[in-house]
């Protein structure tokens, strides 16, 4: 199978991001995989090890920087990466970031499988693979725990509100993974060296033939959350009875239960 | 402006945060409800009860299970003929997938978890949660029609008025499928943490109980996951004395106490219960950015130092394996049950 693991990059999670004069400061974090994404490239790896002669390229739209975060997916053991970068993609909303993914999926060729996760921690709207899936008239099948190909048909077990759905699809297909699929490997030492020699190639729009897509969602504000009232009070006893006995007339007076 | 509703339901079950949606739609003018399924009669008849002005079904036996493509082919056929200016929906793993793939369908896009929606003639401007609710922002959509999804608890949900009926048209079902649905375990989860009022959240700390001995035969993996699930099973009967939901921090799920399906923040749910009683959790900066729309945090934790402390409204510095059953107690009698 040739199998493709979408990836973006964002700041670390740690990071403390404030809103300052309309922009985003994400302070010295590092910017790192998006964690989801790990995921996403350790489902397409297991994919790779369950169906002899199969392939993991990592894609990522974003700026020259971005190829940090494919190295990372290298490093776990993906086999090839390619960015797609132009300065005409600075302002990407989900639906632009999908029909440029397409395009490059349609450019790679004869791919059977394509790996998302389940949101970015940046703009966290969870739409792309859907999206993505959509402009390429190929079946999603969202948020998968777990995922087996027999022949060419993929079936995954889905973890939705109500619990799990097992569905079917016919490849080629877009597949969206949660956590249960397993921990992210680590990257092996000999990943990690063959992720710093890589040479990653670059495309740009004209590289795919398609111009800017224009951004349908636009921001016209950026917010701080609203400070919370930090006052604690602590609420001590004798014992754990008095201690519990208080604590729930205060929560009931709250009138919060 | 015309506006819809997609009423969200599992097998007939409308989830509450559809109603939440209704409400909001409400306010802005008449609104009409669209209900995709089979024999769901009941569910239409429901979105009247909760204000809508009429409903629009699509029901087939070929939607019996929900299917993204189905789905959004209906509702994209629908919006093209019936052209609505904006469509709103509760947010759940399903109505991500069908407003996602009915946008592309229709050149416009979707505004996610909207925490909150202003109306002023032809324009909507939409707040909501970026970088794992550390930040929000106000965005708009330059397209019509305008899809936005509703973080669950956002918006009040409305009074049901028993008995209020209205018009209920049927409409064409799209059925070209490219997945089959083969079967589903439907889990007892509960209260489910997005509509949860109360949260009671376990930490890494749920395996710390010294006078617990694992039964003979576990490793030292399987020993700790043992002590975590009962912790874990001490935090659940006090959930389930406040009819609450049990969440977790990361540390808890990734040592395996609990499925991932109970994380609160990093990679996990963003929430906003009433109450959040936070047990054995330090308060690591992704967890406090999850419940950072949580009405009230309560911290139980043996270090004072823990970071949950300064978001905390009530904090006991002490042991959750003696604190929590207490607390449990005191309810059971307090609040007679």
């Amino acid at each position: 199978m040739k199998i493709i693991a979408c990836i973006k990059q964002v700041p670390d999670s740690e990071a403390k991001i404030k809103a300052e004069n309309g922009q985003i400061n994400t302070g010295d974090a590092p910017l790192v995989i998006n964690p989801f994404d790990e995921y996403a490239v350790e489902g397409a790896l297991q994919q790779r090890e369950a169906v002899s002669g199969s392939t993991v390229t990592a894609l990522c739209i974003g700026p020259e920087s971005a190829k940090e975060a494919l190295k990372h997916a290298l490093a776990m053991g993906a086999d090839d990466a390619i960015l797609v970068s132009d300065p005409a993609l600075s302002d990407l909303d989900t639906i632009g970031a999908a029909r440029v993914l397409a395009a490059a999926i349609q450019k790679i060729g004869g791919v059977d499988m394509v790996v998302f996760g389940r949101q970015t921690l940046d703009n966290g709207s969870g739409l792309t693979s859907a999206q993505t899936a959509r402009a390429l008239g190929w079946s999603l099948l969202g948020l998968a725990g777990q995922i087996k190909v027999e022949e060419r048909s993929v079936r995954v077990e889905r973890v939705i509100e109500e619990g799990r759905q097992t569905v079917k699809a016919n490849l080629p297909t877009v597949i969206s993974v949660v956590q249960s699929i397993g921990e992210p490997r680590y990257p092996s030492f000999m990943g990690i060296r063959k992720a710093s020699k890589a040479e990653i190639p670059v495309w740009s729009l004209s590289d795919l033939g398609i111009a800017a897509p224009d951004a349908i969602i636009k921001r016209s504000e950026l917010m701080n959350p609203p400070a919370r009232d930090t006052s604690v009070e602590i609420i001590s006893g004798e014992s754990p009875t008095e201690i519990a006995d208080k604590l729930a007339d205060k929560l009931i007076t709250e009138k919060v239960l | 402006m015309k506006i819809f509703v997609y009423i969200d339901h599992f097998k007939g079950e409308a989830l509450a945060a559809s109603w939440e949606a209704l409400g909001l739609a409400k306010s802005f003018g008449a609104t009409t409800a669209i209900v995709f399924g089979s024999g769901v009669d009941d569910v239409a008849n429901a979105a009247l009860e909760y204000g809508a002005d009429d409903v629009l079904v699509a029901d087939d036996s070929a939607l019996l299970d929900f299917r993204a493509e189905t789905y959004a082919s209906t509702l994209s056929a629908l919006v093209s003929s019936r052209t609505p200016d904006l469509i709103l929906f509760p947010t759940t793993t399903r109505t991500r997938e069908i407003a996602a793939m009915s946008a592309v369908d229709l050149n416009t896009n979707v505004i996610t978890d909207a925490t909150a929606v202003e109306v002023s003639g032809d324009s909507v401007v939409v707040t909501r949660p970026i970088y794992e609710a550390k930040l929000f922002e106000k965005v708009t959509a330059s397209a019509k029609p305008q899809l936005i999804t509703l973080r669950g608890r956002a918006f009040p949900k409305p009074e049901k008025v028993a008995g209020k009926t209205g018009t209920i048209t049927k409409v064409e079902a799209k059925t070209d499928a490219l997945t089959t649905v083969e079967g589903y375990s439907v889990a007892d989860v509960g209260v489910s943490l997005n509509d949860a009022g109360i949260i009671v959240s376990g930490g890494r700390g749920a395996s710390n109980n010294p006078s617990l001995q694992p039964p003979a035969g576990l490793d030292d993996k399987q020993s700790e996951i043992w002590r975590g699930q009962q912790g874990f099973k001490l935090i659940g009967d006090l959930a389930s004395t406040l009819g609450g939901a049990v969440g977790a921090s990361r540390a808890a799920v990734d040592a395996g106490y609990v499925p991932y399906s109970t994380q609160v923040g990093q990679t996990g749910k963003v929430v906003a219960p009433d109450v959040y009683i936070a047990c054995g959790i330090s308060g690591a900066i992704q967890h406090l950015a999850g419940i950072r729309s949580a009405k009230m945090v309560v911290a139980i934790n043996k270090d004072p130092d823990a970071p949950i402390f300064k978001v905390a409204r009530y904090g006991v510095v002490g042991d959750l394996f003696q604190i929590v059953p207490a607390l449990t107690e005191a309810f059971k009698k307090k609040l007679g049950k």
